[in-house]
């Protein structure tokens, strides 16, 4: 057991597995957080630097080595399961001439690391796996010239390899006896001597994940396995509706239950405070019990819910344009729709936190601490500063789930019970119905096509909200809207962006002549959602996929060929070629009961590119649609590890493939309905199918593109295509159903 | 109430009351990370262990019930300097993304292992069945089975860790 | 039992080689010319699919995971084991020869086109009663699924048994071949559902005891199936809240009911095929399945309000008390500890139906003369379905003993009826553990078609390629 900074007694293992409970505290989170690039004196701006360099260019807020020659590497960004930890750490070894091993990685914590805000939208690569790759180079480099220096000779002599810098004739120099106190403490410069890609020894090979050995050991991998001395277990009791009020209750005999500490009431927020985990969950019934709530039926009808949606629309912003779109002939019209889906993370949110002297300290599986840390700050009205947030593992999030709300419970409840650390898990229902959903949406296109089969006009509308609620302040706290002084969540507001959210790749692209994309902005929804992997691009681009299909067959034309047709983009054509052969794409029919089908997209128009081919088989008699086989096609600009992405784009797919047949959240007027695995399916291993390709088109020395929510948008596309060509109908409605397909089949 | 369990062919006084849920034991009494809470509902399988070699929930399975019983968990089929065949398989596979569902997948496989040790893939989806994997490893995992049954077989005996003794 | 058997055997084989043979020879009936296309008014084609529910052939005639209809699946009967046969229209395995006639023949007398008697696994002692216009539409669903290649094993039955003409003579005692002839007296719908569930729906299959000839004795007052009690349908229903028109409409269209919980066993199949059926015919079915049942007695009507006004009553606390449920004392039993970590924590946690546990006060398992299916679910649980929403229960059965089964069986008899202690619990517990007694294990929504099945004992080798 040691003592830390933070006056916590942290378990051995706690520190061996790098939870960050060791602090090394080097530079205040202002410099990390709020650096401007300085002006230059003819008032341009500074030369844009490479990745998150650009938010803080500090070469050692990266990587400090230290007199052992010991490096360490920080990042920003967090691993939720995507292996990012692993290609960071291949990045800084190849760049700064060591052994993986020899790198120690830490990853986001508000006291030690960069502010790179979320891990989220698949950008971790493209801007911490860049600014550290840089950082790693120029540190290399600045080793080889301190060398230099004091060898006197030209720094060109002289090269790194495996943490030494060697001279042509006499001893290495270890990194370690090189550097000194301000050595590394410089400003990164906007060119970095990048090795080529011939000379890689570590990007591009698939590197086991080092996280993997502890997970499936029993080592402490999460922060459900955080274990502080002296510390409690406490459970929320939720609403049993979202806008319900707590009327009363009674807390006298939840109190006198065993091992209970404290009932903590604020307004709406309820919880209980236990000596053991198990206490705590019978307090938590009991509570439960004792409490009376005044619901609100304000939920619309489910069945009616697109009908609902379209009626909430405030604005209409305009996502692309160009031609003059007019409609005559035969058109092709189609209304798509996606119900709410959860993240649904198997292990329920969980977050440790302890108020003491020193301030409060959160350990949270969320996706940004340094937004977290102001959000709860913000609930709690304490200084910034007072407030650490560190990043542990949760289970797979796929998204802004429950992490940090249960960080804000956590925070909450450790503040009633001071100098005590707090472990809040959810239960699983509450997981499942308080979690913020993945955003319902409706999608109506309309297209023609001209006299040599080729789309002329295109209109594409979509009904949605922003998809991300993400903390940006208390009020997207569930703890801080329960409170009695309750927070409410800032206005969302329509913004057409590049990257875009709910009207992600509402632009397809393919060349349209004609066309345009309207966005029915809702400011508001009947559900509190958040952001879910790939957001709106998921809807809108099972919505053009599927129409890109019909339009293949109005024009009498291969799906894939007809891809093509309308694909400029060279990397575009390759993934769907490279998909199309490795399926073994042809127009030979299949046996009865089987289709295929076929999607692509670029990720936000600006990320990886995939393509993705599916068989299936569908049961006539049931409706049941098993998957077959599922290949794909991905260039995600250069690939550090290409298992890595191997495995997240099988994933992709894999969950694309539950999201489409099976998910849809349930709610009756008042209350969410799904709230468990039972009323909530999503794939178990008997619909698995028998094989997901993932073929890697590699681009060395090209930027890193975002891979991880390419998969989302055209494997729902693909699979909704392969049902279509299996049962000769196509399905508008996502969640693909037995019951849904049954009745397309018909008898 | 203290009640004896045996875990990892240890014996571990536990004093809990007796209704308590063996996961709860496992994670807060004895430190041992591998069962994971999932949904206390025996609908997930994160908190799989295996009881006298069968896979069960162990988040609703009350220790009460378990004094004579022989327990494994994750953490009784190997470690990580010396992982057993199932989990060195899911290191080779590298079958695993945020892995939290992985030691309940584990244990389940060995208790189908150890009961046929040379499954068919139809037979080892259905015995992972009651297990749910939310990031899609689904057909690593499977993979990783199927390894493991191989190294099983091809070290013999000698590949028995973690069985009840 | 098997002295029970044999005595039958002989006996049937006196008859049949008294009688049979003057009658058990059938003739064959000629093949139809496969050349010639089959062509269905696809209204037909549709009455015939919404009566093939009815009938529920799918679930005899599909392996779970395997193509529907082409039969294979293992029936085990006290005779043996029977394996039901392709019913796709494949020329060579299938039905693909026959021709109309031929269907209605094997419809209304269990004999098929080359003239070979049924075994009457085959319920044509149900089916005799179906109009030969439903016939009619059945074949033309039939006749247009997807045609499989598959041949089914081979009966696993003894002689003489697996000697079909001795059939001849079952069939003299035992069936009555004659279409339904409606009673007047009664309403249009009351004999509308009088046909299907007479008929084609054959709930008496399951739903009645059977002789030591494998013959139906009695009318719906209870039988088995699939390792499964199907409780007594009638005036002896074991049901703590008595069934009445109402709530068996909603259980046999939605596949549970507040006051009964959910279908499971060999039900989910029937309930599932019938949620896809015309609202007027379930509602038909549930008119007369009430009517057979009878009104309830004042005892039995006065305990049921009394049940259902306790746990209405005061949910808080109901909920209490289950909140202290773990809080053991050292005056409880073996079983009601057991009750109370372990069952009560979902069956008393007051979470409605069908996805909450059902409260054992209206539980007719636990009510029931025959502890069977609460072994079975106790044991086994109820598992997942794959992509849609069930009822899921972790099964027991690999952390409770024997000893501890008993002393929470004997504990729910006794705290949740009136009902006196089961006697063969021991003896059914053994046989259900050991897979003499074999049970299969489907989860609850219905019709599970997954690659194989997760039961108890399952060792049936159906796989087809």
């Amino acid at each position: 057991m040691r003592q830390d900074d933070t006056g916590l007694r942290v378990s051995r293992r706690a520190v061996l597995a790098g939870t960050g409970a060791l602090v090394l505290s080097f530079a205040s989170r202002d410099l990390f957080a709020q650096h401007v690039p300085p002006t230059l004196p003819n008032g341009a701006e500074a030369p844009q630097l490479p990745g998150s360099l650009q938010k803080t260019p500090l070469l050692d807020a990266w990587i400090r080595i230290d007199a052992e020659g010991r490096i360490t590497v920080f990042t920003g960004k967090a691993e939720l399961g995507q292996g990012i930890r692993t290609a960071l750490i291949q990045v800084a070894a190849e760049e700064l001439e060591v052994a993986p091993e020899e790198i120690e990685l830490v990853t986001a914590d508000t006291a030690r690391t960069p502010n790179e805000g979320f891990t989220a939208g698949s950008q971790s690569m493209q801007y911490s796996a860049t600014a550290i790759r840089h950082a790693s180079a120029q540190v290399r480099e600045i080793l080889i010239a301190e060398a230099a220096r004091r060898l006197g000779v030209p720094p060109g002599d002289l090269r790194a390899e495996g943490g030494r810098i060697v001279p042509p004739q006499g001893d290495p120099i270890g990194y370690g006896e090189l550097v000194f106190d301000q050595l590394l403490h410089v400003e990164a410069s906007p060119d970095s001597k990048l090795k080529q890609p011939d000379a890689y020894r570590v990007i591009g090979q698939s590197m086991p994940r080092v996280d993997i050995p502890a997970k499936v050991t029993g080592g402490v991998a999460y922060v459900h396995d955080l274990r502080l001395e002296g510390m409690l277990h406490a459970r929320v009791v939720r609403p049993p509706s979202q806008h319900s009020e707590l009327v009363d209750v009674d807390t006298s005999r939840v109190e006198s239950m065993p091992g209970v500490v404290k009932v903590v009431r604020d307004g709406d927020f309820l919880a209980v405070v236990a000596e053991r985990e198990f206490q705590a969950i019978e307090a938590m019934r009991a509570l439960a019990d004792a409490a009376q709530w005044r619901e609100k039926p304000n939920l619309p009808d489910q069945d009616r819910l697109p009908e609902a949606l379209q009626a909430l629309e405030r604005e209409v912003g305009t996502v692309a344009e160009a031609g003059s779109p007019s409609f005559s002939g035969q058109v092709f019209e189609a209304t798509f729709t996606r119900p709410y889906q959860i993240h649904g993370s198997i292990g329920p949110s969980c977050a440790v936190a302890v108020a003491n002297e020193e301030g409060l300290t959160v350990w949270s599986h969320t996706q940004g601490v340094y937004p977290d840390q102001d959000a709860i700050a913000e609930m709690l009205g304490m200084p910034v500063e007072r407030v650490r947030v560190i990043h542990m593992e949760g289970a797979g999030c796929y998204g802004h789930n429950g992490a940090d709300d249960a960080a804000a419970d956590a925070a909450l409840i450790a503040t009633a019970v001071p100098g005590r650390p707090v472990r809040v898990q959810w239960m699983r229902e509450q997981e499942h119905a308080w979690e913020p959903f993945g955003a319902a949406m409706v999608t109506k296109v309309r297209a023609t096509l001209d006299a040599n089969g080729r789309i002329d006009n295109w209109a594409f509308d979509l009904w949605s909200n922003v998809h991300s609620t993400r903390p940006g302040g208390a009020g997207s706290l569930i703890a801080a809207r329960h409170r009695a002084e309750s927070v409410t969540p800032p206005p969302s507001r329509l913004q057409i962006t590049q990257a875009g959210n709910g009207d992600r790749n509402a632009d397809p692209l393919y060349v349209l002549p004609n066309k345009r994309v309207l966005w029915h902005f809702l400011p508001d929804m009947p559900l509190r959602v958040s952001a879910m992997r790939a957001l709106g691009a998921y809807a809108n681009v099972f919505s053009i996929e599927s129409t890109m299909d019909e339009l293949a067959i109005m024009a009498g034309a291969d799906p894939v060929e007809f891809r093509l047709r309308h694909l400029e983009d060279e990397r575009a054509r390759e993934v769907v070629e490279v998909a199309a052969e490795r399926f073994g794409w042809s127009s030979e029919p299949l046996p009865a009961n089987r289709g295929r089908g076929f999607g692509f997209a670029r990720y936000k128009n600006l990320a990886a590119y995939l393509a993705v081919a599916m068989e299936v088989e569908v049961e006539p008699e049931t409706g049941r649609v098993r998957v077959v086989r599922a290949v794909s096609a991905i260039d995600g600009g250069e690939i550090v590890n290409p298992d890595g992405v191997i495995n997240q784009t099988e994933g992709g797919i894999l969950q694309t493939i539950s999201w489409t047949l099976y998910e849809a959240v349930t709610f009756d007027n008042t209350r969410v309905t799904s709230v468990d695995w039972s009323t909530y399916p999503i794939l178990r291993f008997r619909d698995v199918p028998d094989s997901v390709e993932v073929h890697i088109v590699n681009r060395p020395g090209q930027p890193y593109l975002g891979v991880a929510e390419a998969a989302q948008g055209p494997a729902a596309g693909a699979l909704a295509n392969a049902v279509r060509n299996a049962i000769g109908k196509r399905i508008y409605d996502i969640p693909l159903t037995r019951e849904r397909v049954r009745q397309a089949i018909g008898v | 109430m203290a009640i004896t369990l045996r875990i990892n062919g240890e014996a571990h006084e536990v004093d809990a009351d007796p209704a308590t849920p063996l996961l709860y034991v496992l994670r807060d009494d004895l430190q041992l990370n591998g069962a994971k809470y999932g949904c206390g509902l025996g609908q997930c399988g994160a908190c799989t262990v295996m009881v006298d070699g069968e896979a069960v929930f162990s988040c609703v399975t009350p220790i009460m019930l378990l004094e004579d019983s022989e327990i494994v968990t994750l953490e009784g089929l190997g470690t990580i300097d010396n992982p057993g065949p199932v989990q060195a398989a899911f290191i080779e596979k590298q079958a695993a993304q945020c892995g939290y569902c992985i030691p309940g997948m584990i244990v389940r496989a060995q208790a189908l292992l150890q009961k046929n040790p040379a499954p068919s893939d139809d037979e080892i989806r259905s015995a992972l069945s009651p297990n749910l994997c939310r990031c899609g490893t689904h057909t690593r995992i499977l993979a990783a089975v199927k390894r493991a049954s191989e190294l099983m077989q091809s070290n013999g005996a000698a590949a028995g860790r973690g069985e009840p003794a | 039992m098997f002295r029970r058997v044999v005595l039958g055997l002989i006996f049937l084989i006196v008859v049949a080689v008294g009688v049979s043979v003057a009658i058990a020879w059938r003739s064959e009936i000629e093949p139809r010319d496969t050349a010639e296309p089959l062509e269905f008014d696809p209204a037909l084609v549709e009455k015939g699919a919404a009566l093939a529910a009815v009938g529920n052939c799918i679930a005899c005639h599909t392996v779970p995971g395997q193509k529907a209809f082409a039969g294979g699946l293992a029936l085990p009967t006290p005779f043996g084991t029977i394996y039901s046969t392709n019913i796709t229209p494949d020329p060579e395995t299938g039905i693909g020869l026959w021709t109309e006639e031929a269907f209605q023949r094997a419809m209304r007398e269990g004999v098929d086109r080359e003239g070979n008697h049924l075994y009457p696994a085959f319920p044509y002692d149900h089916y005799t009663r179906v109009t030969e216009e439903d016939n009619r539409a059945l074949y033309a669903f039939l006749m247009t699924r997807e045609p499989v290649r598959y041949t089914a094993p081979e009966n696993e039955l003894p002689f003489p048994i697996s000697f079909r003409p001795i059939l001849a003579g079952w069939k003299i005692l035992f069936l009555d071949v004659g279409a339904f002839e409606p009673d007047p007296d009664r309403s249009e719908e009351w004999n509308r559902g009088a046909y299907l569930a007479e008929g084609l729906g054959h709930c008496g299959s399951c739903h009645t005891a059977r002789n030591r000839f494998g013959a139906l004795s009695g009318h719906w007052n209870g039988g088995e199936a699939e390792g499964w009690a199907a409780f007594a349908i009638n005036e002896a229903s074991p049901a703590p809240i008595p069934w009445d028109r109402e709530s068996l409409h909603a259980y046999l269209r939605n596949g549970w009911h507040p006051h009964h919980g959910v279908s499971r066993g060999p039900m989910a199949e029937v309930t599932a095929n019938l949620g896809t059926l015309p609202e007027a015919d379930v509602r038909a079915i549930a008119t007369y399945v009430a009517s057979v049942m009878g009104e309830p007695t004042a005892e039995r009507r006065s305990r049921a309000d009394q049940i259902l006004q306790d746990l209405e009553g005061d949910a808080a606390e109901q909920a209490a008390s289950t909140d202290v449920q773990a809080v053991a004392t050292s005056s409880d039993s073996l079983g009601a500890s057991i009750y109370r970590s372990a069952c009560a924590t979902c069956h008393e946690s007051g979470r409605p139906q069908p996805f909450g546990g059902l409260n054992l006060f209206m539980s007719a398992a636990v009510n029931a003369p025959n502890p069977q299916n609460l072994i079975n679910l106790t044991l086994y649980g109820l598992p997942a379905a794959d992509g849609v929403r069930s009822a899921v229960m972790p099964g027991f059965g690999a952390v409770m003993s024997d000893e501890e089964l008993l002393a929470l069986f004997n504990y729910i008899r006794d705290r949740f009826t009136d009902q006196p202690a089961w006697t063969d619990l021991p003896e059914r517990l053994r046989a259900t553990r050991s897979g003499e007694y074999h049970v299969r294990i489907l989860p609850s929504d219905g019709i599970e078609r997954g690659p194989s099945n997760i039961g108890a004992s399952d060792d049936g080798d159906n796989t087809q390629n």
